[in-house]
């Protein structure tokens, strides 16, 4: 179906996937929102390595459970943007640099 | 054991004074003067005549008493109780503390008369005579502790009744803080015995130490070859040295004669300071096993008897000359203590505290006539005006330099006949000592009588006026009465009954009691029981008791000996001295004057205390409160374990940004870091490790 495109191909696409939105959550200090897609982005690299592992090995389990992640994932984002909101308004910022009230 | 002395009445003995010293010490404001000194008098009188019945009873009955009274608690096995022990020597002390307790009681009403603090000295006395009985009559350690430990805080409240007067205050520490240095000797004594005796009872030490030789063979210093003996009695005498003022712990006894006179002639001269004599005397079975202890008993005494002699010379307070004597005289009866002659160290005890008490008590009388001024040399021809104090003041300064006959005579020429006949290490010296201080003492107490009550009248000019009018103790309790006499000379007159009955009943004995009880006390077995001389070892008592034929025959032989002679030339050089040449002292203290400032500093020993040993001790103290407490404890441990996790956390906080990628970057390092670890083979495989 995909020619010669292998599983590798695969898991270095979400490998790469994955290793974005990590930098994207730890160089970023602008923007909330850029942290809650680069969160969004990690759980889509993991999805994909379920559902390429799931048709090379011929196992529909994997695919069951992205739906279930991409689910959650929805109610997730839902949540974080609500959250986003209240803070906007608290706060009037949503730059990440400025949210320090842990820092001992 | 033939009979036995009736408990009540020893309790009566040392109780009454107790409770005479409660009642005028708690209700003196509501019993008043009146009944405060009646109340007293008539405790100390009821021990005093309670005294005398037990004497009587020891004496002629030969009867005893040795039982616990009460036990307090028994610690591990060593009882602690109170009990009494009667015998010829507690039977002589009691009289002996409660005859002149009474005298200076009775004394007090006519020197304290015009004293705010009336009641307050009655309660003392009294509470010291109590303590004093108690002292003397213990059949344990720990009792006698206590007695020591009592009579030390009342004479510490007497030297300081006058507490506004500075130089009271002063010399009120420094008679307590000098007779801690020796306490603490002494209660180390007293736990070496306790702790290889394992009883605080005399009677179950001394046996502990007697019957066999390996108690004494053992040491307290492993690797030393000090016997156990020889450390608790020296231990023990320390402590003596601090209550009988023994070279060098003699500094606070002259300073003491801040307090009133009367506690100077109580307390001390004729019974604290004796304190040490009696406890040695009655530690005899104990010190007699160690003449390493003897020795060294021997010739503090000698040094105390010859060297505080010659500070009397050139005193000129009346009251400190007396106290010099009372030094030396203490001396001598050291020295017989460690001749093993501890019978005549206490016959001398008993001479001594009649006569010094006359002649304490005169001293007061004189202060009194001259209004309260104590320099002798402002004094002279008193004879004329106060004839009571000048004929009994005689008869004790005769009594007190040896005259054949007088009560001193006896107990100071044994004294110095059991030296001769001592064989102990430092006997020639101390033998040397107690002869040449014959003639320092017949000079220095004649000094003072010619000054005082002979020659020419030198009141009427006063040529050393009181430096300071405030610092005399008349003007702290009666301004009025001092500054009425300032300007215009007055004559002295007699002091009334109150203060002149005493000296008479004190002069009494200072004459005849040496010859009435000299042969029943050093040779007539008196004190069988409570004195033990090793006579193999220590023949010096054995060798006096070869030689005695009698009171006058000793009275006659003296005639043929030095020390009379000594005492003569004293008298004669004072006389010339003093009346006939006035100008030769002058010239000697010219010529000689590094000898009489060596003199007049003391031989520097309160420099050396003070600059020394006081200043040593501060800058210890000092050192280990701002190095050790300071520096080490608070700063270091307290201080400085709170700093160290105040800065352990000032640096951990920086890892708390509050970012959350930095939360987020070691959250990823973390699983990184595990992972790793979880897969190292794999790893390891990847890389080709």
């Amino acid at each position: 179906m995909f020619g010669n495109v292998t599983l590798s191909h695969f898991l270095s696409l979400g490998a790469i996937l994955f290793a974005l939105s990590v930098i994207g959550i730890f160089l970023n200090r602008r923007n909330l929102i850029v942290l809650l897609m680069a969160i969004e982005l990690m759980l889509l690299a993991v999805n994909l390595n379920f559902i390429a592992f799931s048709h090379y090995l011929g196992d529909m389990d994997g695919q069951v459970f992205v739906f279930f992640i991409l689910t959650v994932a929805a109610a997730e984002a839902a949540i974080g943007l609500a959250i986003l909101v209240v803070l906007f308004r608290n706060r009037a910022s949503i730059n990440v640099q400025e949210l320090d009230s842990l820092k001992g | 054991m033939p009979a036995t002395l009736s408990l009540p009445l020893l309790l009566t003995i040392a109780l009454a004074p107790l409770a005479g010293a409660i009642a005028a010490g708690f209700f003196g404001k509501a019993i008043g003067r009146r009944g405060a000194h009646t109340v007293t008098i008539l405790g100390v009188l009821i021990a005093f005549i309670g005294s005398v019945v037990v004497l009587k009873q020891v004496a002629l009955d030969g009867a005893r008493f040795n039982a616990t009274v009460y036990e307090w608690m028994v610690l591990g096995g060593l009882k602690m109780e109170v009990g009494f022990l009667v015998d010829g020597l507690t039977a002589m002390m009691m009289a002996v503390v409660t005859f002149v307790s009474l005298m200076v009681h009775i004394y007090t009403i006519g020197y304290m008369e015009e004293d705010p603090g009336y009641q307050r000295f009655f309660s003392y006395i009294s509470l010291f005579t109590f303590s004093m009985l108690m002292l003397v009559m213990s059949n344990n350690f720990l009792q006698l502790f206590f007695g020591w430990e009592a009579v030390g805080l009342v004479s510490y409240l007497l030297i300081g009744f006058w507490f506004k007067k500075p130089t009271a205050i002063f010399a009120n520490m420094k008679a307590f803080i000098v007779n801690r240095v020796g306490d603490f000797g002494f209660i180390l004594g007293i736990g070496l015995l306790a702790a290889y005796a394992g009883s605080l009872d005399y009677a179950e030490v001394f046996a502990a130490f007697g019957k066999d030789g390996s108690a004494l063979a053992r040491t307290p210093f492993p690797g030393t070859d000090w016997l156990l003996i020889t450390v608790a009695c020296i231990c023990l005498f320390i402590g003596a040295m601090g209550k009988s003022a023994q070279f060098p712990l003699h500094v606070w006894l002259p300073d003491s004669m801040e307090g009133p006179t009367p506690i100077s002639a109580l307390i001390h001269a004729a019974t604290m300071v004796t304190a040490g004599i009696f406890m040695v005397a009655r530690m005899s079975p104990l010190f007699e096993l160690s003449d390493t202890a003897l020795s060294f008993v021997l010739v503090i005494g000698s040094i105390t008897a010859l060297f505080m002699g010659f500070l009397g010379i050139i005193q000129n307070d009346i009251k400190r000359v007396v106290a010099y004597s009372t030094l030396s005289q203490l001396g001598y009866m050291t020295v017989a203590l460690g001749a093993s002659a501890y019978s005549v160290a206490v016959f001398h005890l008993m001479t001594h505290a009649f006569f010094k008490a006359l002649l304490f008590l005169a001293a007061g009388s004189v202060i009194i006539g001259m209004h309260h001024d104590q320099d002798i040399r402002n004094m002279g021809g008193l004879r004329k005006y106060m004839p009571i104090t000048w004929v009994t003041s005689l008869l004790g300064s005769l009594a007190l330099i040896g005259t054949p006959l007088f009560s001193g005579f006896y107990s100071k020429d044994s004294i110095i006949e059991a030296v001769h006949a001592s064989t102990l290490p430092g006997a020639g010296f101390a033998y040397f000592a107690v002869t040449a201080g014959v003639f320092v003492t017949a000079f220095y107490s004649f000094r003072m009588y010619f000054l005082v009550f002979h020659g020419e009248e030198r009141f009427r000019h006063k040529p050393f006026p009181p430096p300071d009018a405030h610092a005399d103790p008349a003007a702290d309790h009666d301004p009025e009465h001092a500054h009425a006499h300032a300007d215009a000379p007055h004559v002295p007159h007699e002091s009334p009954w109150v203060v002149t009955a005493p000296l008479v009943l004190l002069a009494l004995p200072s004459v005849l009691i040496g010859f009435l009880t000299l042969g029943p006390l050093l040779y007539g077995g008196f004190f069988d029981g409570a004195i033990v001389v090793d006579a193999a070892r220590h023949p010096a008592m054995a060798e006096l008791a070869a030689s005695f034929h009698g009171a006058t025959a000793m009275a006659l032989h003296s005639l043929q000996t030095a020390p009379l002679w000594l005492a003569v030339a004293g008298v004669v050089v004072a006389w010339w001295f003093y009346l006939q040449q006035p100008s030769i002292p002058a010239a000697i203290q010219a010529r000689f004057g590094w000898l009489y400032r060596l003199l007049d500093n003391k031989y520097y020993l309160d420099w050396f205390n003070e600059h020394v040993i006081a200043a040593g001790a501060r800058l210890t103290g000092m050192g280990l409160w701002k190095g050790g407490d300071v520096g080490l404890i608070d700063g270091a441990l307290v201080n400085g374990s709170a700093r160290m996790v105040g800065a352990i956390a000032q640096f951990t906080r920086r890892l708390q940004t509050g970012h959350l990628y930095t939360y987020a970057l070691v959250m990823l390092l973390g699983v990184f870091a595990l992972m790793t670890w979880q897969l190292w083979p794999q790893v390891r495989r990847l890389f080709g490790l």
